[in-house]
């Protein structure tokens, strides 16, 4: 068992990074930037994100084409996939003393629930068997900047994701700038209570990486190095 | 909303009363339930009730996901939990509440409890699984069967042949032996219901009778849930002595 350095956060022998923000935010690019920043200064790192694991995939678009989700059903169904990539790969690397950084975290859910109608308490019970990261970052960025970037890189918005299921507006860019401002406030509230650390994220990517490395810095002082190693999850 | 769940709000569920009845069979597997399910049924229908029953791991949503979980049997606890809550949560919305709300009674063949005994004893906190499912409808009733270990065994090898992976609780690994097993477990889920009898005031009605005794027994409690006091006990109908010999002699 290994048990040196615990994180005052959580206890585990690794540290826990994560990345939060809106889809087009740029969390994404920085955490594979400082993923790999992170290896070259020869710490184990672990880095995974949160997208569908097989398991559930294909249940939740089996579930939205039937249109049988609920928020209820949809909140569940992605506690379900959290679960199952928390069980799988992130508490293991954890334990065994990795820097685990992690694209989207609890908070997500906390937030797409919120905005979806449920209740927030029920949601945070639900996954508590979640951690507390030792910092959690929060990439802040108006929502018609989001849009903008994904229109530019021609990404297609998903029915979800823009929340038409909330009937919020007929239109799909409309709903999504609706959806994704619920969102955002959402997320505006908690970096506050969750002591998340905000990152403007309006700015070029080369002074935001310089930032986020000189914040992780001190939480990785004495933080014992092994060989070189990353890992994408 | 949050009178009629235990606790939870959940969103988009229409706010006036629902009209009908939940009723919830409990026990474990072995203690005639849904024999019971069954017999209940019938005589609602008879009554002239609208019955809907209901299950647990019959939803079209992850029914699928559940079966392939367990035959690979590769989930952590807390995945496997909030699988089996998604199940639950997709059969409340798209089963028990329209039901409910056209008026019919809704029979389950187990509910919440079953589903929070298994989790916590795979390790889940009692705290943590009462608020999982604190969306879930306050049933009306609950019915507890309570049957002996003995029983519950000999009625589970009548059902299966021999003794089920998952009823025995195999894959909790408290013994080798799939009959040390069985009973190590069905312990465990006893000690759980216990507490949420207390908690979920469950009637517990002892099932180590024939079916028919512990039918008339739950017709009692259900009755009332529709305004009636219960019926006197019925009396067999006493068959006229065929006429024959016997009868002029």
């Amino acid at each position: 068992m290994i048990r040196e350095n615990p994180s005052p956060k959580h206890g585990y022998p690794g540290r826990l990074f994560v990345f939060e923000g809106l889809d087009g935010s740029g969390k994404s690019t920085q955490a594979a930037l400082l993923g790999k920043w992170l290896a070259a200064q020869g710490y184990r790192v672990f880095r995974t994100e949160w997208n569908s694991s097989e398991l559930v995939s294909s249940t939740i678009r089996r579930g939205k084409k039937k249109g049988l989700l609920t928020p209820t059903t949809f909140s569940l169904m992605h506690a379900i996939d959290f679960a199952d990539r928390f069980e799988r790969t992130i508490l293991p690397p954890l334990r065994a003393g990795y820097v685990v950084v992690c694209d989207r975290y609890s908070f997500t859910a906390f937030v797409r629930d919120a905005a979806r109608g449920c209740d927030p308490d029920w949601v945070r019970t639900i996954y508590s068997f979640a951690p507390t990261p030792d910092v959690a970052f929060y990439f802040r960025v108006p929502v018609k900047v989001t849009l903008q970037r994904k229109i530019a890189s021609r990404l297609k918005i998903s029915y979800y994701e823009a929340g038409m299921d909330l009937g919020l507006s007929e239109d799909l860019h409309d709903s999504y700038e609706r959806f994704q401002g619920r969102i955002k406030k959402e997320y505006d509230r908690i970096a506050l209570t969750d002591r998340m650390t905000i990152i403007d994220s309006t700015r070029p990517v080369e002074p935001i990486q310089a930032e986020l490395r000189s914040a992780v810095r001190p939480i990785l002082q004495g933080f014992p190095k092994g060989e070189a190693l990353l890992h994408d999850g | 909303m949050t009178d009629r769940t235990y606790g939870t709000r959940l969103p988009g569920l229409p706010s006036d009363e629902l009209g009908g009845k939940l009723i919830v069979i409990e026990g474990a597997d072995g203690s005639g339930r849904s024999t019971e399910v069954a017999l209940l049924k019938e005589w609602l229908e008879v009554e002239g009730h609208a019955v809907v029953d209901t299950g647990l791991r019959r939803s079209t949503l992850v029914s699928e996901e559940i079966d392939r979980a367990k035959r690979g049997h590769t989930l952590g606890a807390t995945t496997l939990a909030l699988l089996y809550a998604a199940d639950f949560g997709d059969q409340l919305e798209n089963k028990i509440v329209p039901a409910l709300s056209a008026g019919s009674t809704v029979l389950a063949d187990r509910y919440i409890y079953t589903l929070m005994a298994r989790a916590i004893v795979r390790g889940a906190s009692r705290d943590w699984a009462r608020r999982l499912y604190g969306f879930a409808f306050r049933p009306d009733l609950v019915v507890f069967l309570d049957a002996r270990p003995e029983i519950l065994l000999h009625r589970s090898i009548g059902k299966y042949g021999s003794l089920d992976y998952w009823e025995s609780g195999m894959d909790l690994c408290l013994s080798r032996d799939l009959f040390e097993s069985f009973f190590l477990y069905q312990d465990r889920l006893a000690r759980e219901f216990e507490w949420m009898t207390r908690e979920y005031a469950f009637h517990t009605v002892d099932a180590n009778r024939r079916p028919e005794e512990v039918d008339s027994v739950v017709r009692d409690l259900v009755t009332p849930l529709y305004g009636r006091s219960p019926k006197p006990p019925v009396r067999r109908r006493v068959r006229p002595t065929p006429p024959g010999p016997a009868a002029s002699a």
